[in-house]
């Protein structure tokens, strides 16, 4: 469903020459816009070579491969372990005795609601482990629980029937769980799940306020190492790096929707509708 | 358990300017993210690809990097301001591009042929947007936008580590001086972020069962 198509008809001759006229008017802002950000660059001298040779230097690219590294490491740990203990948590949420249901919301509820730099800061400094550790952990207590209402709301949006056949053939709850619902709420909502991985990804960034050597603490350090001349430069090529990751992720998400939309059994819940049933923001 | 109460002075003024920070970077954000969903569904080419660069860029790159641009590359180019204006900055232009897509899919979720239909008992574009798309997508958009406000009050903590004294920082600088008491800082740090997002959590939940439509 395409927003032109809802909100005004095919346009005709005059209100084509007024769109005419507002897409010039809108093109020049957005020249006097370039333009003035250009200026402020280019008389700070960001454009002259001396700020970029830095770059044919190998050690400078090592150095940015080891923080990419770094944030690649932490990112795929979390996602792995998150996965596991989102199930887990799901699982025990679902569960239909209220003893073991309610202690997991309220669980999934705190691990939702508290910054996730504030779990890798209390990871750090209480538990006994690596600044690595320290960033996955604080990683995994939120997107677990994340995790946990996302296949909650993907297991939601599945037809009764299913829960009802599966009774009627006398399977268990947690085989119900595991043979039926899981499975096809799962598919349902991996457009959802990959479109977090882009948020945990993000969140790797936040390891640099606790002093882990990820990508962005790279640039610090490069920065302290070669100069404040090269800081605009160093940021420009890290931030190109997040922004690339995240734009390829999303590519996936979004491909995985289209796909999933015709072929897969039950098509796949839409993203921006499966936000909001699971509750979460999105920008975590 | 000290350590908390004989700070709790510094506790209020960490938990002020965290609520600070989330309303003026929240007011902004609403209007800058406004302002970007109009362009996203305008008429206008030049318009929508600027929105639609703004969003794209913006969502894939984290928050902490955002931070980093304000705090320490913008003084590069001689934009030089105080830390919780930096930090505001950062919020607010980071946040829009959540609100806007938020507003936009609330957009998007108005059946067509609510528009049609009212285009077609003669209503102009801003009688079809104002009585009748946007009453509509209201609905849709208002439990969204609180999550995103949630997220945002949550997001504060990042200006923690970027010289603003907000919980996060308040509570950065108690685990230091108070280095034997470490758990009860920060679980009173917890739970000051605890009172802000479960209940507006709460809150989010109740809205959208209230404004729920059967489509």
């Amino acid at each position: 469903m395409s927003t032109e198509l809802v909100l005004y008809d095919e346009a005709g001759p005059r209100t084509r020459r007024r769109i005419l006229i507002g897409s010039i008017a809108g093109g020049l802002l957005l020249l006097v816009l370039a333009f003035v950000v250009y200026r402020r660059l280019d008389t700070r001298g960001i454009f002259e070579a001396e700020r970029w040779d830095i770059f044919t230097d190998p050690e400078v690219w090592e150095a940015i491969g080891r923080g990419l590294l770094a944030t690649l490491k932490a990112a795929g740990a979390a996602a792995a372990l998150a996965a596991v203990a989102g199930l887990v948590l799901c699982v025990l949420r679902t569960s239909p005795s209220p003893l073991v249901r309610r202690p997991a919301a309220v669980t999934i509820e705190l691990f939702r609601g508290l910054p996730v730099v504030l779990l890798m800061f209390f990871a750090a400094v209480v538990l006994p482990v690596s600044l690595f550790w320290a960033v996955v952990i604080g990683l995994v207590i939120y997107n677990s629980a994340v995790v946990a209402e996302i296949l909650r709301a993907g297991i939601a949006s599945l037809p009764r029937g299913q829960t009802e056949a599966a009774a009627a053939i006398g399977l268990s709850d947690l085989q119900t769980l595991r043979l039926v619902l899981l499975p096809q709420a799962i598919r349902r909502m991996m457009p959802t799940l990959v479109s977090q991985l882009v948020v945990l990804n993000k969140d790797t960034s936040l390891g640099f306020i606790v002093g882990y050597f990820e990508l962005l603490r790279t640039v610090q350090t490069l920065q302290f190492f070669f100069g404040d001349r090269y800081l605009f430069s160093f940021f420009f090529v890290a931030a190109g790096i997040y922004i690339l990751l995240n734009v390829l992720i999303s590519r996936l998400a979004i491909y995985l929707e289209r796909r999933g939309s015709t072929q897969a059994a039950g098509g796949v819940v839409p993203r921006d509708l499966a936000v909001v049933a699971a509750g979460t923001g999105e920008n975590g | 358990m000290n350590a908390v109460f004989s700070n709790l002075d510094l506790y209020w003024v960490g938990f002020r300017t965290t609520l600070g920070l989330a309303v003026f970077a929240g007011l902004i954000a609403l209007a800058l993210g406004t302002l970007l969903a109009a362009m996203r569904v305008s008429p206008v080419p030049p318009l929508r690809w600027l929105g639609t660069a703004y969003v794209e860029l913006v969502r894939n790159t984290p928050l902490t990097v955002v931070f980093f641009f304000f705090v320490f590359v913008a003084p590069q180019v001689d934009i030089v301001v105080p830390f919780f204006a930096s930090a505001v900055a950062a919020l607010s232009v980071y946040t829009a591009a959540f609100v806007c897509e938020a507003v936009r899919s609330g957009i998007n979720s108005v059946g067509v042929g609510q528009a049609e239909a009212a285009r077609s008992v003669g209503l102009t574009f801003p009688q079809v947007l104002g009585h009748v798309v946007l009453p509509q997508a209201v609905r849709s958009v208002v439990p969204p936008l609180v999550n995103v406000l949630i997220a945002l009050a949550k997001n504060t903590s990042v200006a923690g580590g970027f010289f603003v004294a907000e919980l996060f920082g308040v509570g950065k600088r108690l685990t230091n001086a108070y280095s034997t008491d470490v758990l009860a800082v920060l679980i009173g740090v917890a739970l000051c972020y605890l009172v802000i997002t479960i209940p507006a959590g709460a809150l989010a939940n109740r809205v959208e069962r209230r404004v729920a439509v059967a489509r």
